[in-house]
C-alpha cells in the first residue's frame, strides 16, 4: 500500500522538508514543560534524599518540616505502598524501610516557595542503620554478596525477564548456540579481553520537570517533559492504585531525552506529593545535580569477551559475559541486559556462541535506558576485540569485517535469519570516506595519526507487542490535522509523521499539522518514544490512518460523481478523476460531504481516518539457549570510521574527521537522518573522550557541567561525512527503519581502534581522557 | 520581604517591575514577564541556555541579579524577529538544520547574534569560540556553526 502511494507525484516522502516545529523553536514560542503557567495556587516541591548508599531507615521524623509556615504537605513512603517499574516492579515511589543509593527519595515537600520547601528538607530527621553496600556488579552477582532486594522473588516481572531470587541478579539472559566449548580447538587465533564502561548521564539540556494536580475526585493531571506519557499514565496509575483512565498526562516539547525521560523516574514523586494537596498544582523541577544523580543514568558494564577465528579469518566462536551495573533499581535496566544478550555476537555471523548477560543490583544510581540501550557499551569492547583478532591472523581489520559481517540471510545469534541488510555497503562507505589504508603524516612532530573503524547493529528493544496509533482529520480549509502519541525529542518525528501523512493522503507537506502537545486524554496511544521505533511503528500507524481517510474521501467522491474509486486519486489536496478529468478540492467536501447525484440527499460527513500498528510476529526465546524464531522486529546496522591525532606531550585526542554510514531502510527526510548521524556521532565521541560519572563509595563526585564535561562547539570534528544506505525494511513505511540511537553505538570502539593505530595502546575502557592516554603511553614506553 | 522597583527595557519595551532582591534576571524574564523563550538548563552559569543580551553583551541571565539590571536594555530570543520577519540567524539555523530539541536554541541564537554584531565576518574558529559556552546535546554543533556562517553572509 505504502509502496503504491510512493508512486504518487508529488510526494513529500524522501524530501528534506524543513522541521515542522522550527519556527516555534527559533522564536522562543515553543512551549516546554517548565514554561506552562499554573497560576498563583502553584506549590513547589523538593525531595529529601538518602545520604547513604545502603541502609535501613530506623527513624524518619517529618513533624518539624510539617510545622514550618508555608509548607503544605510532607509525604513519605508510608503513604505509598504500591510498586512501580516497567519490566520489573522493584521500586516504591518513596523509600519505605530501606535506601539503596545516595539520592534515593525518602520524603517530599510541597511549599509556597522553593526556598521554604528547601528549608523544610533540612528539618526532616532521618536515622539510618547502615548496611554493607555493593558497588561492583561482578562481585555483586556472587552468592556471597549482601542482598539489596531480599524480596526479588516476589516482584512482578515481564515474562521474558528472569530474576534470580536470593541473589542480586535481577535478570540473567543466556545464549547457547552451537557448541562454543569445543570450537576453540579449531581456532587459529583466540583473543580474551575484559573491558569496563563507566556510568554516564544523558545530560539533556532541559532538566526533568513535572507538575501534577489531583482533583477532589482523585483524578490526576501530570504535565511533564516526557518521552512516555502513556507508559507514565499506566505505571503511575497502577502505583497510585487508580484506573489508568483517571490519569491524564500532558507532554509538551521535550528539551532532549536520549532515553532519560522514558519510563517513570521523578514524575511519580510530583504526583504522590500532589495527591496530599488536592486541587493545587505542584511542580518539581530537577536541579542539575539531581539530573546527574537521581534520574536514570546509563548503566556501567563489566564485559568479558573471548572470540576465535580460523586462519582464513572466519569467526568460529564467541564466549561473552556481561555484568551490568544496574544500580539500586533495575525495573528498566533488566531489558537492557536482555538486549545485550540477544545482540551479543555483534553484527557478525558466528556459528558457536555462548553468552551470559547479568543485570546486577548495586548501590549506585538507577540505571535506565540511554540512547543505544546497552549497545554502545557492548560494542565498545566487542569491536576492539574484532580488530585485535584480525591483527593476530595478519588480516586487515576492514577485510575481516567484510568476511564476517551479517549479510542478508545470515543466521543470527538467536538462530533466526537476518532480513535484507545494507551492512556490507555501510562498511565500504565508511572505510572509503576516511581513505582506509592510507597513512597520512601527522600535523606536527609531537603528534601521531591513526584511523579506526567499527560496526554496529541494534534492534528496537521493547515488549514484543508495543503498539502505535494515529488519527487524521481535516478542517474546513482542507488542512490536515494528525493525532499521534509519539513525542518529538528533537529527532524530528513530528516532521516525519507530517511528511508520511501528506504522502499517504495526497496533500502537500505544508497542509499538515501535528496535534500537539501530546495529551493522553486526546492523543492516540503510543507505547513510548524509545527504541528508535517511531518512524517505523508510528509511521505505519500514520500511513494507515491517512489511507483510511483517503478511502473515505474517494468513496464519497466516487458516489457523487458515479465513478469508481479506482479511477480517482488525491493529488496536491485535490481529488481528480483520471477517467472524467473532474476535480474537487478536499476543502469542499471533508466536513460537509457532497450532494448525491441529482441533489437527492447527501453523502459523507466529517472525515476521520484512524490507524494503528503493532508487530504480531515476535516470538519468545528459549530461556536456556536464547534461541527462537524471531527475537526482534528488525536490526538497523551501520559503520563508523574516524581519523584522529594523539598529542604525545599531553595525551589529548583530536578527532580530525569522521564518517557514518547506516542502513535506514528508506530516509523519509534525508537531512533529518543526517542530523541524527551527526548528533549521535558527537555524543558518542563525547562519551568516548570525556564522560564518566565518578562514583566513589556510591557518591557521584562530579554532578555539574564543570566537573562532568560534555562536548562543546570546540570539540566537534572538523569534518563529518554521512552516508545513507537504503535497503528497505519489509514492514516499514516506504521501507523505513529507525536511526536515532544507532549513530552513537560504534563511536567508542572506532576511536579506540584509531588510538591503537596511532600509538599502539589499548585502554580497558572509556573515557579516553588526555590524562589516561598519556599515562598509558608512559607505561608502554611510547613517551618518556 | 524587601522589594525593589527597577526599570528595564526588554525587547524594546520599557517596563517597571517590583522584584525581590534575590531574583535573577532569568526568573524575572520567565516568571515576572512570562518571556519563557529564555531557558533554564542549570541555574549555575554553565550551560548557556539562559543567554540574553544585556546592553548588547551576551550574559547568562541565571547569574545576573535582576536588581543590577535597573536601566538596562535586554534582548531575549522573543526580541530577535521584527514583526514576523525572522532575524538572519533564526532563518539560517532553520535552513542549516541546526535545531533539534530546540532547548539550547534561544541561547545559541543570542550568542550568535552577539558575535555577528561585533564581528560580521567571523572565521570558523571565531564561531566555535563564541558558542563554547552554549551546550547543545542534540546536534553535534556542526549545523549550528554552519548556520552562523550562513547568517554572516546575509547580514
Ligand atoms: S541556565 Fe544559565 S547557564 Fe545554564
Ligand atoms: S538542539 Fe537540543 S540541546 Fe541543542
Amino acid at each position: 500500500m505504502a509502496e503504491a502511494q510512493a508512486q504518487n507525484i508529488p510526494s513529500p516522502v524522501g524530501e528534506s522538508k524543513p522541521r515542522i516545529d522550527a519556527r516555534q523553536k527559533v522564536t522562543g514560542s515553543a512551549v516546554f514543560a517548565d514554561d506552562i503557567p499554573h497560576g498563583n495556587a502553584l506549590l513547589y516541591a523538593r525531595i529529601k534524599r538518602s545520604s547513604r548508599p545502603h541502609a535501613l531507615i530506623r527513624r524518619l521524623d517529618v513533624n518539624k518540616a510539617r510545622a514550618l509556615p508555608g509548607v503544605k504537605a510532607v509525604v513519605t513512603g508510608e503513604d505509598f505502598p504500591g510498586y512501580i517499574g516497567l519490566y520489573l516492579q522493584d521500586r516504591h515511589i518513596f523509600c519505605r524501610d530501606r535506601v539503596r543509593y545516595v539520592g534515593d527519595p525518602i520524603a517530599g515537600v510541597a511549599a509556597t516557595s522553593e526556598e521554604i520547601a528547601e528549608k523544610a528538607l533540612d528539618l526532616i530527621e532521618v536515622e539510618y542503620e547502615d548496611l554493607e553496600p555493593v558497588f561492583d556488579p561482578e562481585s555483586g552477582a556472587s552468592d556471597s554478596s549482601p542482598l539489596l532486594h531480599p524480596e526479588l522473588g516476589q516482584y512482578a516481572a515481564a515474562n521474558f525477564i528472569f530474576p534470580q531470587a536470593g541473589t542480586n541478579i535481577s535478570n540473567h539472559f543466556r545464549i547457547r548456540k552451537g557448541d562454543a566449548d569445543s570450537a576453540w580447538d579449531e581456532c587459529a587465533a583466540v583473543i580474551e579481553r575484559r573491558y569496563h564502561v563507566p556510568h554516564i548521564q544523558h545530560v539533556p539540556i532541559e532538566p526533568h520537570v513535572a507538575a501534577a494536580q489531583v482533583d477532589v475526585t482523585g483524578e490526576i493531571t501530570l504535565w511533564c517533559s516526557s518521552q512516555s506519557p502513556f507508559a507514565q499514565r499506566n505505571l503511575i496509575a497502577q502505583a497510585m492504585g487508580i484506573p489508568q483512565s483517571r490519569m491524564r498526562v500532558i507532554a509538551p516539547f521535550v528539551g532532549g531525552g536520549f532515553g532519560g525521560k522514558a519510563g517513570v523516574s521523578m514524575e511519580s514523586l510530583a504526583v504522590a506529593i500532589a495527591s496530599k494537596v488536592k486541587g493545587r498544582p505542584v511542580k518539581l523541577l530537577a536541579t542539575r545535580e539531581e539530573e546527574f544523580v537521581t534520574t536514570f543514568v546509563r548503566q556501567g558494564l563489566v564485559a568479558y569477551f573471548k572470540m576465535g577465528c580460523d586462519s582464513d579469518g572466519h569467526l568460529l566462536a564467541m564466549e561473552n559475559r556481561f555484568y551490568w551495573d544496574g544500580g539500586a533499581y533495575t525495573e528498566y535496566g533488566v531489558n537492557i541486559t536482555r538486549a545485550s544478550g540477544y545482540s551479543s555476537s555483534g553484527p557478525y555471523e558466528v556459528p558457536n556462541v555462548k553468552a551470559d548477560a547479568y543485570c546486577v543490583y548495586t548501590n549506585h544510581p538507577v540505571g535506565g535506558p540511554m540512547r543505544g540501550f546497552g549497545m554502545p557499551e557492548m560494542h565498545a569492547g566487542l569491536e576492539q576485540c574484532i580488530d585485535e583478532l584480525a591483527q593476530q591472523i595478519g588480516m586487515d581489520a576492514v577485510e575481516f569485517r567484510r568476511i564476517n559481517c551479517l549479510k542478508t540471510g545470515s543466521i543470527l545469534v538467536t538462530g533466526s535469519q537476518m532480513h535484507p541488510t545494507g551492512l556490507p555497503q555501510c562498511i565500504e562507505k565508511a572505510a572509503e570516506a576516511i581513505e582506509w589504508g592510507r597513512k597520512d603524516p601527522p600535523s606536527a612532530p609531537n603528534k601521531r595519526r591513526g584511523k579506526g573503524l567499527a560496526l554496529m547493529w541494534k534492534a528496537p528493544a521493547m515488549p514484543p507487542n508495543a503498539g502505535s496509533s494515529a488519527w487524521v482529520e481535516l478542517s474546513e480549509d482542507g488542512m490536515v490535522n494528525v493525532g499521534i502519541g509519539g513525542q518529538d525529542l528533537g529527532q524530528g518525528v513530528f516532521t516525519v509523521a507530517a511528511q508520511m501523512a501528506a504522502g499517504a493522503l495526497g496533500v502537500p507537506y505544508e497542509s499538515v499539522r501535528i496535534a500537539t502537545p501530546v495529551d493522553t486524554r486526546y492523543s492516540p496511544y503510543e507505547w513510548q518514544t524509545v527504541a528508535s521505533r517511531l518512524t517505523w511503528s508510528l509511521g505505519n500507524a500514520v500511513v494507515n490512518a491517512a489511507s483510511d481517510a483517503r478511502r473515505q474521501i474517494l468513496d464519497i467522491v466516487a458516489e457523487a460523481w458515479e465513478e469508481s474509486p479506482d479511477d480517482l486519486d488525491i493529488v496536491n489536496g485535490v481529488v481528480v478523476s483520471f477517467r472524467s478529468e473532474r476535480e474537487i478540492a478536499l476543502k469542499s467536501l471533508v466536513i460537509y460531504g457532497m450532494p448525491k447525484p441529482d441533489d437527492q440527499g447527501w453523502r459523507g460527513g466529517p472525515i476521520v481516518g484512524r490507524g494503528s500498528f503493532m508487530p504480531t510476529y515476535v516470538t519468545g526465546l528459549d530461556p536456556e539457549t536464547g534461541q527462537g524464531a524471531r527475537a526482534v522486529v528488525h536490526y538497523t546496522t551501520g559503520a563508523q570510521a574516524v581519523e584522529i591525532e594523539v598529542d604525545l606531550e599531553t595525551g589529548r585526542i583530536d578527532v580530525l574527521r569522521g564518517a557514518s554510514a547506516f542502513d535506514v531502510g528508506r530516509a523519509i527526510n534525508p537531512e533529518l537522518v543526517r542530523a541524527q548521524m551527526e548528533g549521535g556521532f558527537v555524543q558518542g565521541m563525547s562519551s568516548a573522550l570525556f564522560e564518566s560519572l565518578q562514583l566513589r563509595d556510591g557518591v557521584v563526585r562530579n554532578p555539574s557541567f564543570v566537573d562532568y564535561r560534555i562536548a562543546t562547539s570546540a570539540d566537534a570534528p572538523q569534518e563529518l561525512q554521512t552516508f545513507i544506505i537504503e535497503v528497505p525494511q519489509e514492514d516499514g513505511p516506504w521501507g523505513a527503519r529507525g536511526i536515532g540511537e544507532h549513530s552513537m553505538v560504534p563511536t567508542i570502539a572506532a576511536i579506540a581502534n584509531a588510538i591503537y593505530d596511532a600509538v599502539g595502546i589499548r585502554l580497558d575502557g572509556p573515557p579516553f581522557t588526555a590524562e589516561k592516554v598519556y599515562l598509558a603511553m608512559l607505561d608502554a614506553g611510547i613517551v618518556q | 520581604m524587601v522589594v525593589h522597583s527597577i526599570e528595564v527595557t526588554v525587547n524594546g519595551e520599557p517596563r517597571q517591575i517590583a522584584i525581590p532582591p534575590s531574583m535573577t534576571l532569568l526568573r524575572l524574564l520567565r516568571e515576572s514577564l512570562a518571556l519563557t523563550g529564555t531557558k533554564n538548563g542549570c541555574a549555575a552559569g554553565e550551560c548557556g541556555a539562559c543567554t540574553v543580551l544585556l546592553n548588547g553583551e551576551p550574559v547568562n541571565s541565571c547569574m545576573v541579579l535582576a536588581v543590577e539590571c535597573d536601566g538596562a536594555q535586554i534582548v531575549t530570543v522573543e526580541g530577535l524577529a521584527q514583526d514576523s520577519r525572522l532575524d538572519p540567524v533564526q532563518q539560517a539555523i532553520i535552513d542549516a538544520g541546526g535545531v533539534q530539541c530546540g532547548f539550547c536554541t534561544p541561547g545559541i541564537l543570542i550568542s550568535s547574534r552577539a558575535l555577528l554584531d561585533r564581528n560580521p565576518e567571523p572565521s570558523e574558529e571565531d564561531i566555535r569560540e563564541a558558542l563554547v559556552g552554549n551546550l547543545c546535546r542534540c546536534t553535534g554543533y556542526l549545523r549550528i556553526i554552519e548556520a552562523v556562517r550562513l547568517a554572516a553572509q546575509t547580514y
